[in-house]
């Protein structure tokens, strides 16, 4: 009985081993026919390209893996941008959607259909192509909030320029610190008295009082660079100083966000559907406020449902960051497996470098969310 | 790196190699590729994705220009017929691993010849069959008449994975002008971008310049500055490894520059059969064996030159007439000031 368990699967191992060792061999036979040598020193050279955005210092003089490293920070720029947004969107368009009001309700159907239902790259080229033709040159553009600039260049903000940065940011801490304290406090006098403190008030003074504090007592300085306009030839111009962030990230941001966001919705409104209605009322009953409601009984519970199908999203949208590539925007995708590859040759080291960065973004993401998971899983006492 | 990592690595490769299976195992005596195509009945050819005059498809379907001429001209080699080429398009990116993998025999894809891609990718550059460098196109009313009117914060647009974006960057870096790189995979995209207004400046090699700026919505608002920053060697590439076969591609592009050296054509090539010169016979085939070293008939090189014509007559039909660069420059024959030379075929 046993050994007719095991048999097949011992059958099954080896037939795997074999296909895989037969594909190695190939490659091998391949790659040395073809006088391709196998490596990673290419990573030391210097890249000699440059990249339009990167979040650390970077020019063309640095290192291929310093250019990996600029394509990785983009991809999860755009990843986290992406998975706030299209949580926070999802959360309101899957609420509303139950929502008594006819209106409310059938315009969240209706995004949700459109959305959802259109192919990501094709939302990609509509957002990036319809915002290039529909943005103004860098001369006529409009001000913003008396302070930014919307432009077919870019969107040009103001930079912050900080003094002591440091001490702002232990500031910043300690807020946290004491937060976590004070939070701790309440929910110990709630247990012994049944008295409630106003949490949420008491937390944000805190986070906002503490560095302001610190900042009118002179610990640390704040000012601002503003974009100012420049003109680089008769009928060409741009903007110098602020922070110029690209229309390439702002539309492949927005797309993720408005795509990701209606599977998102269809998320929330599964979670919250799928609590049974005497919830609702028996929590009523006991006399709590529908605020109370919402976040002591609905939402605990409707988390749990849609916690998992959330992370599979997450882990799509990081993925599908890499269509990217489509609209110049410098990820991962582009800058290593794109530009880098072409120049060194070196396929096959890339792209293996490549899909083992993305399964380890995708493992941490869903690592994390498991872990959220776990946390919020009812206890069996 | 360990051995055992070096055969996991190698494990990835087959995204790439699976379906290259030994397409070239021993150096045989024969050409492996030459036999594969024969036996498939069509030669596997590695074009752009659109380049007017290099290699573009007519609406329906039709491959023509310079670039495409050379995978012809191989074809009516081999297999008798011009037509029998299998085009696959490419992208810049895709272009090198499809060569290598074995999914196309010949890449003829404006593609630059540089010490890197020749010896260290697995590829074997072939000849030259257009001499090109690197230059700008700006908007004509943007007041810009000359590299030298670039400014600090200009923003440029061109594709990923080819030698614009090194030269691009010499060129700002040399200058010390700060600049705002915007690259695309795809060369349509690069130009919609430019054409909306997202870049000041689009940088590629000159005969893309002027073959894309046909594309654009007003051609005429465009102007390509005078300067030429870099050398750019355009020629066909195939996969190291079979010296027949890359002698086979590289004497059919010389034959159609010889051709043209002799005055054959596509209408006269018959008649040069009788002619009393010994290196016109030669190349129509009416004497010598030159056929032969690539184990084809003697009549291959008449067969290029009666139907597809010579470097000459693909040049115009596909670059001069259609208007996109007129003046041949340094493609013309060494005969006549160009660069164009080419070993004897004898």
């Amino acid at each position: 009985m046993k050994r007719n368990r095991i048999l097949p699967q011992a059958i099954t191992l080896l037939f795997i081993i074999l296909i895989f060792g037969f594909f190695a061999m190939n490659a091998q036979v391949n790659m040395e026919n073809r006088g391709i040598e196998f490596g990673f020193g290419f990573l030391k050279q210097e890249a000699s390209f440059d990249i339009q955005f990167s979040l650390i210092e970077y020019d063309g003089s640095h290192s291929y893996a310093r250019a990996y490293l600029v394509g990785l920070l983009n991809t999860l720029l755009v990843a986290f941008i992406g998975i706030i947004l299209s949580t926070i969107l999802g959360i309101v368009v899957g609420v509303a959607r139950l929502s008594p009001n006819y209106l409310i309700k059938k315009t969240a159907a209706f995004y949700v259909e459109f959305f959802r239902n259109i192919p990501l790259l094709l939302q990609i080229f509509f957002w990036y192509f319809a915002a290039l033709r529909a943005l103004p040159m860098p001369e006529d553009a409009n001000l913003l909030l008396g302070s930014s600039f919307m432009t077919i260049k870019g969107f040009y903000t103001p930079a912050p320029v900080w003094e002591n940065f440091d001490i702002f940011f232990i500031t910043l801490i300690l807020a946290f610190i004491l937060i976590f304290f004070v939070n701790r406090y309440a929910k110990k006098k709630q247990e012994q008295d049944g008295k409630q403190l106003p949490m949420f008030l008491i937390s944000l003074s805190i986070f906002i009082g503490l560095p302001l504090l610190t900042f009118l007592s002179g610990g640390f300085d704040l000012s601002f660079s503003f974009p100012e306009l420049k003109q680089l030839a008769k009928t060409s111009y741009t903007f110098e100083g602020g922070v110029g962030i690209p229309p390439e990230l702002i539309a492949l941001a927005l797309a993720l966000t408005l795509y990701t966001a209606t599977f998102i919705a269809e998320n929330v409104r599964a979670g919250i559907q799928g609590i049974g209605i005497g919830q609702k009322d028996a929590a009523a009953s006991i006399g709590l406020t529908p605020a109370q409601v919402l976040k002591l009984v609905i939402m605990p519970q409707a988390l749990r449902i849609i916690i998992p199908p959330t992370t599979n999203q997450y882990l799509n949208l990081t993925k599908n960051s890499s269509l990217a590539a489509a609209i110049a925007y410098p990820d991962l995708v582009l800058v290593f497996a794109g530009t880098a590859m072409m120049q060194t040759g070196r396929a096959i080291e890339i792209v293996a470098i490549t899909m083992a960065t993305y399964l380890s973004i995708s493992l941490a993401i869903s690592l994390l969310m498991n872990w959220y998971n776990k946390r919020i899983e009812i206890k069996e006492k | 790196m360990t051995k055992m990592f070096k055969h996991l690595f190698s494990l990835l490769a087959v995204f790439a190699l699976l379906f290259s299976l030994g397409t070239e195992a021993m150096a045989a005596k024969k050409s492996k590729t030459l036999k594969n195509t024969q036996k498939k009945g069509f030669v596997r050819c590695g074009v752009s994705q659109g380049l007017p005059g290099f290699s573009n498809a007519d609406a329906s379907g039709n491959w023509a220009g310079i670039d495409v001429d050379v995978c012809r001209a191989v074809a009516a080699a081999v297999l008798g017929d011009a037509g029998l080429v299998k085009f696959t398009p490419l992208s810049a990116k895709e272009r090198f691993t499809a060569l290598t993998s074995g999914e196309i025999d010949i890449l003829s894809r404006n593609t630059t010849w540089t010490l890197s891609r020749d010896a260290d990718i697995g590829l074997t550059f072939v000849g030259v069959n257009f001499y090109d460098g690197q230059g700008f196109m700006v908007r004509k009313d943007s007041g810009i008449n000359s590299v030298n009117d670039f400014k600090d914060g200009i923003s440029a647009c061109t594709n990923i994975g080819t030698t614009t974006e090194l030269n691009m960057r010499d060129f700002f870096t040399s200058r010390a002008i700060s600049y705002e790189p915007v690259a695309f995979e795809k060369a349509d995209e690069v130009v919609a971008a430019y054409d909306a207004g997202r870049c000041d400046t689009y940088t590629t090699d000159k005969s893309g310049l002027a073959a894309q700026r046909t594309k654009m919505k007003d051609p005429s608002a465009h102007i390509v500055l005078p300067e030429t920053i870099s050398k750019e060697p355009l020629g066909p590439v195939v996969r190291q490894g079979d010296s027949v076969w890359e002698d086979l591609v590289r004497w059919s592009l010389n034959v159609m520059i010889e051709a043209e050296e002799y005055g054959i054509t596509s209408s006269n090539a018959d008649s040069m059969k009788t002619s009393d010169n010994p290196q016109i016979k030669r190349l129509v085939g009416s004497e010598g064996e030159l056929g032969a070293a690539f184990g084809l008939d003697n009549e291959w090189s008449l067969r290029i030159i009666k139907q597809v014509g010579n470097y000459g007559e693909s040049y115009k039909r596909n670059i001069a007439d259609t208007g996109i660069l007129p003046d041949r420059g340094p493609n013309e024959l060494w005969t006549k000031g160009g660069i164009l030379y080419v070993p004897p075929a004898r």
